[in-house]
């Protein structure tokens, strides 16, 4: 079932077009990869997605515009994170999951003691329970994705956009945070990922939209986006899919 | 720590620091002289009573102004002087005391020290219009140097040795001979900016996240921006005008107490604001209490010779933590 739906997405930064005409539905219960080489401009559609970018077009999260829904109501929704995501202070990995619930606390106060069990489930989810009092600044690249997304999924958004969340981490964490963000769209939440690693894509994702200079130049299921034709025009060089029992891989050659 | 158990323990120690700074003075007096009817009387509440509610109020805009600064710029050296806010009130105040204003209207002083902090703060907030924090800091920086330009032309013209030496006293910073027209000339503009000010603390924790996060997460970081800065314009801009530049506090007073809240941005700003109360209520009675042979030792003086040390600390402290 359609959740989000981008219709006309155009970005502008300056005189520059960053991301033009960009039309795509978005279901519950599908994790989509987006690709595409360096610049494409992956991590604007993602921002303009989430609905933390200006942008002009229509953007609509289950019938309604983002404009009706409010930035309060926004974040109740849907989560969000940016590449390299950290924490400029060192508070304790529990408080920063609590971060995720800020659009759903009221004006003044502290945290209510009803939302602590939420925050627990998050820490058991992303096996954070041994490193739940300490500093957020103070954890290696695998953790803190980890913690980071705990602190996305602690509210149960029904959207969840991440950009680059393998970026930095071994082939094991890697494939653990894809397979954390599977886990989410199989309990169906939306979820929708930029990718680098081609293999993650094509094994994790259900759907693959590829981006280049700013618009879609394929979009589909995983089988009809991820063949040699569409990724070599995509990245400007030759691609080989390999399949064997291990499943599939990518391979680049000059 | 529990942070209300840590506000209980600060208030306290507040009122400990009040109590002594009203038995201190020129004039040694026991409580029960202090509350009898005559000259006792007059000095606590005419005297000593201003003097430590406007030490309580600067104080405690100046904590809660770096502390607010600090959560919002994610950065550990930002103070309220950053923003130019206090070299902007110190020339106003300048002007007035050059001009001899401040001998023909009383409180000249203070309010062309309002009058230049709020300047100050527009022509900062105007040149990083368009930009994000760094821009802020540039734009904040520059209006320091015109407004520190301004003063130090000011004693250069300076038409006798006494008006530069009444502006040179005044930069150091006092509270000394404050009136109740002093506090209710700043009590006003502080208690707005402090509420202002109080209003980011949700917005501050998110922001620990970044900004990117912290508007996904549903804030306004444009507008938590604004706030901050308005709140600490008319905040800083009040105090400063009323008691001369005081640098350090608003750097030191969200350092003590950050640990003691888990480092969580928005949970530093009432202890933060109350350190920055009890910080300055202590200097104020050291420089009455320490006597060296002349005169006495100016607040602002007194409050930097302390606080410096303390910088260079941090700045270690910092360079360790980033290597």
């Amino acid at each position: 079932m359609k959740l989000l739906s981008l219709r006309g997405v155009t970005v502008r930064r300056g005189s520059r077009t960053v991301l033009e005409g960009i039309d795509a539905d978005f279901a519950r219960g599908r994790l989509t990869a987006v690709i595409g080489p360096n610049g494409a401009g992956k991590s604007t559609l993602l921002e303009a997605a989430a609905g933390i970018l200006p942008f002009s077009g229509s953007i609509e999260l289950d019938g309604q515009s983002f404009a009706t829904i409010g930035r309060r109501g926004l974040a109740q929704r849907r989560a969000y994170l940016p590449q390299r995501a950290a924490v400029e202070w060192p508070i304790s990995v529990e408080r920063v999951v609590a971060l995720g619930l800020t659009p759903l606390l009221p004006s003044f106060g502290g945290l209510p003691a009803t939302m602590l069990p939420l925050i627990d489930l998050a820490l058991a989810e992303c096996d954070l329970e041994a490193l739940r009092d300490r500093a957020a600044t103070n954890l290696s690249g695998g953790e803190l994705a980890r913690v980071m997304l705990a602190r996305a999924i602690v509210g149960d958004p029904e959207l969840l956009i991440v950009d680059e969340p393998t970026a930095g981490l071994d082939p094991r964490h890697a494939i653990d945070a894809a397979r954390r963000l599977r886990a989410r769209a199989d309990a169906g939440r939306a979820v929708i990922v930029a990718l680098h690693d081609l293999d993650l894509a094509l094994r994790f994702a259900d759907d693959v939209i590829a981006v280049r200079d700013g618009r879609i130049v394929a979009m589909g299921s995983v089988d009809a986006v991820m063949t040699e034709p569409v990724l070599g025009a995509l990245y400007d060089v030759g691609v080989r899919i390999s399949r064997d029992d291990g499943g599939a891989s990518i391979g680049f050659v000059d | 720590m529990n942070p209300r158990l840590l506000i209980l323990l600060l208030v306290i120690a507040l009122l400990g620091a009040s109590i002594a700074s009203l038995l201190a003075g020129a004039v040694a007096l026991s409580p029960g002289e202090l509350l009898q009817p005559g000259l006792g009387r007059i000095i606590l509440i005419e005297l000593r009573l201003p003097r430590l509610v406007l030490a309580i109020l600067i104080g405690g805009i100046l904590g809660l102004s770096g502390a607010v600064l600090q959560g919002l710029l994610r950065n550990p050296l930002a103070e309220p002087g950053l923003l130019g806010v206090s070299a902007g009130a110190s020339l106003g105040a300048v002007i007035a005391i050059y001009y001899g204003l401040a001998l023909i209207i009383p409180l000249a002083t203070p309010i062309a020290g309002l009058v230049g902090g709020f300047i100050a703060a527009a022509l900062a907030m105007w040149l990083s219009r368009s930009g994000g924090m760094l821009a802020l800091i540039l734009g904040g920086s520059a209006v320091t140097s015109i407004a520190v330009a301004g003063v130090t032309l000011a004693l250069n013209l300076a038409p006798n040795p006494y008006a530069a030496y009444e502006i040179m006293t005044w930069l150091m910073g006092s509270l000394a001979d404050r009136s109740w027209g002093h506090v209710a000339l700043s009590a006003p503009f502080i208690v707005v900016g402090a509420l202002l000010l109080l209003a980011t603390g949700q917005a501050l924790d998110a922001l620990a996240l970044g900004e990117a996060q912290a508007e996904s997460l549903g804030v306004h970081v444009s507008q938590t921006r604004l706030i901050a800065l308005f709140g600490t314009a008319l905040g800083v801009g009040a105090a400063t005008a009323v008691s001369g530049a005081l640098a350090f506090v608003g750097l030191i007073a969200p350092h003590v107490v950050r640990p003691l809240v888990g480092y969580r941005p928005g949970q530093a700003l009432i202890p933060a604001m109350l350190a920055g109360s009890i910080l300055v209520v202590v200097a104020d009675l050291a420089t009455r209490l320490v006597k060296f042979d002349g005169p006495p030792v100016n607040l602002g003086v007194f409050i930097s010779l302390i606080g410096s040390p303390f910088f260079l600390w941090l700045v270690l402290h910092i360079r360790k933590r980033a290597i």
